[in-house]
């Protein structure tokens, strides 16, 4: 009865309010799947460089978040100055997670080194809890909370910089990758370690470095995304679970394909929470993923065997 | 004959003194709260208050002359280890009567062991099941969700609002708003025109709220706990829907005003337990005087803002020592005295039990709330 209501509502006011709300599923879906760009480009570098699914992705997610309100609230740093501090602070987690954890595995193989980063993630969620508490936390947008209106969707300020911020996070990570000599070396190390080693290169930093490297962008994503959703000890599961995603609908590319895994992602789970049903919105996400890992195991952009960074 | 007499008073003497020896006593208070896991924002405190209010009982002197004696295990929030332990208190402990446990799913599971073993417990557990129907020796000192829902749509009929978008949370608490708000809206005669839910770890919800502004009710009603209902709340405000919002109790304390923003929680309307309005409340209020002195009581002995929560221990403590005074110590009579409560002034409200009504509180146990400036104030 309620639904008829409903229907006959939205032809009365036609197709503008269809469209707006379109609009506004679609800017919805595009922000929130920037951050799973983010942190699916994370998952995909660490596994470039080092063959590793690093579940522990998701935490320095949350890391990025909680650094940034420890370093405002505990110590008292403006903002400006307490986001760089969260970042350095994670990538020195992700260093050593790197050195302590991964490097002094006697036998690498890829079933020990992901239990080792589910373990990890474990470890560091726990500790995050111990030190922080269990409550969740708000961080100050970083520029106001005024809604910006566009074609009658409306969108904050903080969206903004979550889509600008994953634009250059994407275009620096490009030109790292393509023009310098240690991401030059990095891909080297995806191709082949072996070959990669014996013409010099060293491997064990560079695994070192990607791990800097997506810490690093973890904890980026963590603090943009913060602002919106609140931040707490366990936000990292979901956020990193969804990256995944993300990286697998990009066939585990650090570049462009994982970027648009993460926006498809996005856009798919807030249109189908708006057009088909809200109760079966992971749903959607989840069954696009496994329909892919059946029938295009390789990446939505990817062909097979194709180079991977 | 005459010696026969002396005997016999002589005996009767010594019982009587044996029986005020028995009654000068203690009185041994089972305590099960989740003080560590993920339901510890609830158990501890639970524990504090019930620690607190022990203490307190035997400075004045004990009940009735009589000394307490709190036995006080932590559940973890574990269903398995709240029978166990349970089974301990009643067994090993022999204790007269168990406050707690803390949650719904550990309430389940003890009431079997409570019922066998004829030991009156009192939940403090929010669910329904717990006392629907009522059970022999169980009692529950939250108010059910049914009357949070019948105080919110009351409301909305004063503000002759007929027509409602629902957004609930998909875990036990959402769930159980959910269905009670599709009843006794039917009920009542509202309509619902979306029914629409999140996952308690959702980020965005502006998806729901856009099709739920299209559709435009008369009100929408968000059922959770912390942090959906913030986020909920920041992105009403974000797609500018002037539609007014109604929370449940479950956001009612000022952790849901500081993570939302005062700014985007202005004209939040919710229904509330006193304690988080205590210095709002009218001076002829009768719960005004004891929730004033609970939080004062609580804040010096741990430096803490007493919680609804807490609350729920406060009551379960007050109706066994309300029992004790007016029965007795033993476990059969401290479950008809639980029983027999009748206005019974406490933290969550005002008790009323009855053999058919196991938990007691009616309407009258919450107010609706306005969020004004960052602050409660009386929706009227």
């Amino acid at each position: 009865m309620g639904k008829g209501r409903g229907e006959s509502l939205l032809v009365e006011t036609g197709y503008s309010m269809q469209f707006s709300q379109i609009l506004q599923y679609l800017l919805s879906g595009l922000s929130i799947g920037a951050i799973y760009a983010l942190i699916g480009v994370g998952f995909s570098i660490i596994y470039n460089a080092t063959g590793i699914i690093n579940f522990a992705q998701g935490e320095f997610v949350m890391l990025g978040g909680m650094l940034t309100l420890f370093f405002l609230e505990m110590l008292k740093f403006p903002l400006w100055l307490a986001i760089p501090c969260a970042i350095a602070a994670s990538t020195a987690a992700g260093i050593l997670f790197e050195r302590l954890a991964i490097r002094p595995l006697r036998r690498p193989t890829p079933i020990n080194l992901v239990i080792l980063t589910i373990g990890g993630s474990i470890l560091i969620r726990g500790l995050a809890m111990l030190v922080w508490g269990k409550d969740t936390h708000a961080i100050p947008s970083f520029s106001g909370d005024e809604p910006i209106s566009i074609g009658g969707a409306t969108i904050l300020p903080q969206h903004l910089w979550i889509l600008g911020v994953t634009l250059l996070m994407v275009s620096v990570n490009k030109f790292y990758f393509n023009r310098t000599i240690s991401g030059k070396a990095m891909r080297a190390c995806a191709y082949n370690r072996r070959a990669a080693s014996l013409v010099g290169i060293d491997v064990r930093r560079m695994v070192m470095l990607s791990f800097a490297i997506s810490s690093a962008m973890g904890a980026v994503a963590g603090i943009i995304v913060a602002p919106l959703t609140m931040v707490a000890y366990d936000v990292g599961g979901m956020l990193g679970l969804k990256g995944f995603c993300a990286a697998i609908v990009g066939g585990m590319s650090s570049g462009i394909p994982t970027v648009m895994g993460g926006l498809i992602l996005g856009v798919l789970e807030s249109m189908g929470a708006g057009l088909i049903s809200s109760g079966y919105k992971d749903a959607i996400a989840f069954i696009v993923l496994l329909l892919l890992l059946f029938l295009r195991p390789q990446g939505l952009f990817g062909k097979p065997e194709s180079e991977r960074v | 004959m005459r010696r026969r007499f002396v005997g016999m008073v002589s005996g009767l003497t010594v019982m009587l003194f044996c029986g005020s020896a028995l009654a000068a006593g203690t009185i041994k208070i089972g305590g099960l709260f989740a003080v560590t896991g993920p339901a510890s924002f609830l158990g501890d405190p639970g524990k504090k208050t019930f620690e607190l209010l022990v203490k307190k009982a035997n400075e004045n002197g004990g009940i009735n002359g009589m000394k307490l004696e709190a036995v006080i295990y932590d559940t973890g929030g574990d269903a398995t280890k709240a029978v166990q332990l349970a089974t301990k208190l009643i067994k090993d402990d022999k204790v007269s009567v168990i406050l707690g446990p803390t949650t719904t799913g550990e309430s389940m599971a003890v009431i079997p062991v409570a019922e066998r073993e004829k030991i009156p417990m009192i939940s403090c557990g929010a669910g329904v099941k717990i006392t629907e129907p009522a059970k022999h020796c169980v009692f529950k000192t939250p108010a059910n969700d049914h009357v949070a829902v019948e105080k919110i749509l009351g409301y909305m009929a004063g503000k002759k609002q007929k027509t409602i978008a629902l957004l609930t949370v998909t875990d036990g608490f959402g769930a159980s708003g959910r269905e009670q708000l599709k009843l006794l809206a039917k009920q009542k005669g509202f309509t619902i025109l979306a029914d629409e839910v999140y996952g308690p770890k959702d980020t965005d919800m502006t998806a729901q709220l856009t099709k739920i502004r299209s559709i435009k009710p008369d009100a929408i009603i968000c059922w959770g706990t912390n942090p959906g209902p913030a986020v909920i709340t920041r992105n009403v405000k974000q797609l500018g829907i002037k539609t007014p919002l109604y929370m449940s109790h479950g956001v009612a304390s000022k952790e849901y005003i500081r993570l939302a923003g005062a700014a985007a929680a202005e004209g939040i309307i919710l229904p509330t337990g006193k304690l988080a309005i205590y210095n709002f409340l009218s001076k002829s209020d009768p719960q005004a005087k004891l929730l004033k002195e609970y939080v004062q009581q609580y804040y010096e002995a741990y430096h803490e803002e007493a919680s609804t929560f807490g609350g729920y221990a406060y009551d379960a403590f007050q109706l066994i020592s309300n029992a004790i005074k007016t029965g007795g110590g033993t476990p059969e009579q401290i479950r008809t005295g639980i029983e027999h409560a009748s206005k019974l002034v406490s933290v969550s409200g005002i008790f009323t039990m009855s053999p058919k009504d196991h938990n007691g509180l009616d309407l009258s146990a919450f107010e609706m709330v306005r969020i004004t400036n960052g602050e409660w104030a009386l929706a009227r």
